[in-house]
């Protein structure tokens, strides 16, 4: 790894962001605009349930919109040749993946830290934890999200293929990660499905940010876990970028 | 004539397979340092394969490319090699300046002032604060030209680098190569335009994947008992007559 490479890589990658004004609008505008949607639709009859839903999808939306906005990017770098080209100079392979993961946890940071004024500030969101331990489960799914979107890249030839692995890879884990069926009301073979997806466990961590006051066991060995998935993410996603192609 | 400087780029029995296709048939050349070697031939003749290979991102089914005394593609070559692809591979959503500083970036002892230089030789000096996707087609192909310039390698290897350029342009990036020669530097450039061809110190010409010429501008039209370059590459690629040196 080289400190100057992943520096410059980060910018570059929040420059291109920076030069799309529309994506950055959706970017900063869209969690608090469906967060608010929830409150209508829960806070006047069930104030608990827009409670968990709201704690949950701050978890999620990071996920989703740095899965799609990274697979879409790495996309762009394979098909017009800046990867292969950026594979030929001195920069690693670590530069690279760093370089997207710093710029788009920063990219996170700031989504998730406006997405969480609004809902504590004007919907009225409360949590027994804090909420920098809910803005750093929010990163944290960023992330992950940005490597699979990553890995996803490698399978998709078009920018229409990699809009159709949203669903196949988000759709399963928003499903079963326990914010429409508990966990344990699960059949079986459901709950070995969902154990084996990482989003049940940033959803899990951040319940337990909404119970406890201070960070609990569970929710380290949580993102213990996300980050081992971000990890192994990574690792497969390097195996994907060569050097020398047909 | 005959010297015995190290060759800067030596092909030996080189063998490419594309899709189903062999596109070239054990290919020998060298190439000495610090000169202007000219590739040429007919459309689908295996030019940018041969460049892909010496740049070391193409698979090579049999055969070895030494650059600089090391296997085609080595770690220690990637800050000597420069490599412009034929279709320009620069960020489309980033200003030509951002392209420029960030490949520099890439690469020790190269500076923002050197990117700006760069700019300036390739005459985009004026549109440094413009979008790529906003440039017109040959400017597209300046840009891309001016990413590959900025890390001053040892040896450049560049694909149609002057495809759209007007005759003025087109002569001051030849003297460009020529300058770059001089100081040493190893310059292979492929192209379509004869009178091109004629500014280089030596032409490889490939047909069908298997080398016809490899000789001076003036040893081929002598050879051919043509008066120009044209019509001496006609002949070449009409009869299958080689030109080939020692
Ligand atoms: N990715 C690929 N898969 C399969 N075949 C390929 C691929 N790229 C090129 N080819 C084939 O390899 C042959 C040589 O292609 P190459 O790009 O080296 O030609 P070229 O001499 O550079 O042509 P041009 O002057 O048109 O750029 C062509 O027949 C082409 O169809
Ligand atoms: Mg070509």
């Amino acid at each position: 790894m080289n400190g100057k490479i992943l520096a410059s890589t980060v910018r570059r990658v929040l420059n291109q962001l920076r030069h799309d004004h529309r994506t950055v609008g959706l970017l900063v505008v869209v969690p608090p605009l469906l967060l608010t949607l929830l409150y209508y639709m829960y806070y006047e009859d069930s104030p608990l349930v827009f409670q968990r839903i709201a704690l949950t999808m701050l978890g999620i939306f990071p996920f989703i919109i740095m899965f799609l906005i990274t697979s879409i990017a790495m996309l762009r770098e394979r098909t017009t040749g800046t990867l292969e080209r950026l594979l030929t100079t001195p920069m690693g392979k670590v530069d690279l993946l760093f370089g997207y993961g710093t710029a788009f946890g920063l990219a996170a940071a700031i989504q998730a830290s406006i997405a969480c004024a609004v809902a504590y500030l004007f919907l009225g969101l409360q949590t027994q934890g804090s909420v920098g331990l809910v803005i750093l489960i929010a990163i944290a799914n960023a992330v992950l999200g940005m490597a699979l979107g990553l890995l996803a890249s490698a399978f998709a030839r078009t920018e229409f293929q990699a809009v159709q692995f949203m669903p196949l890879i988000v759709a399963p884990q928003l499903l079963l990660c326990g914010l429409f069926v508990a966990r344990e009301n699960m059949a079986g073979w459901l709950q070995a499905i969902a154990n084996a997806l990482p989003m049940t466990y940033s959803v899990e961590a951040l319940t337990e940010v909404g119970r406890y006051a201070e960070p609990t066991a569970t929710l380290w060995k949580d993102l213990g876990i996300v980050a081992g998935c971000v990890v192994v993410a990574l690792v497969l996603a390097s195996a994907t970028l060569r050097r020398r192609t047909d | 004539m005959t010297t015995t400087v190290a060759p800067a780029i030596e092909v030996r029995d080189l063998v490419v397979r594309r899709g189903k296709r062999e596109v070239l048939h054990g290919l020998t050349c060298t190439i000495p340092p610090g000169s202007v070697t000219g590739l040429l031939g007919p459309s689908g003749s295996g030019k940018t394969t041969l460049m892909r290979s010496i740049v070391g991102v193409q698979k090579v089914e049999r055969g070895t490319v030494t650059v600089l005394g090391r296997p085609a593609g080595s770690a220690a070559l990637r800050s000597q090699v420069g490599y412009l692809t034929q279709a320009p591979s620069v960020y489309a959503d980033l200003t030509v300046r951002e392209n420029v500083r960030y490949f520099a970036s890439l690469y020790k002892g190269v500076s923002t002032a050197d990117a700006d230089a760069v700019l300036e030789s390739v005459g985009l000096a004026d549109h440094a604060t413009q979008l790529v996707r906003d440039l017109s087609g040959g400017q597209r192909a300046r840009a891309n030209l001016a990413c590959t310039l900025v890390s001053r390698p040892t040896v450049l290897i560049l694909d149609e680098p002057t495809v759209g350029q007007d005759p003025v342009l087109r002569d001051e990036l030849w003297r460009q190569f020529r300058a770059l020669a001089a100081e040493g530097v190893t310059v292979l450039v492929s192209s379509h335009v004869m009178d091109e061809a004629g500014r280089c110190d030596r032409l490889l010409l490939i047909r069908e994947g298997t080398l016809v010429a490899d000789e001076r501008p003036d040893v081929i039209t002598a050879a051919t008992g043509t008066t120009d370059l044209e019509a001496a590459f006609l002949h070449l690629i009409r009869t299958g007559q080689t030109v080939m040196s020692s």
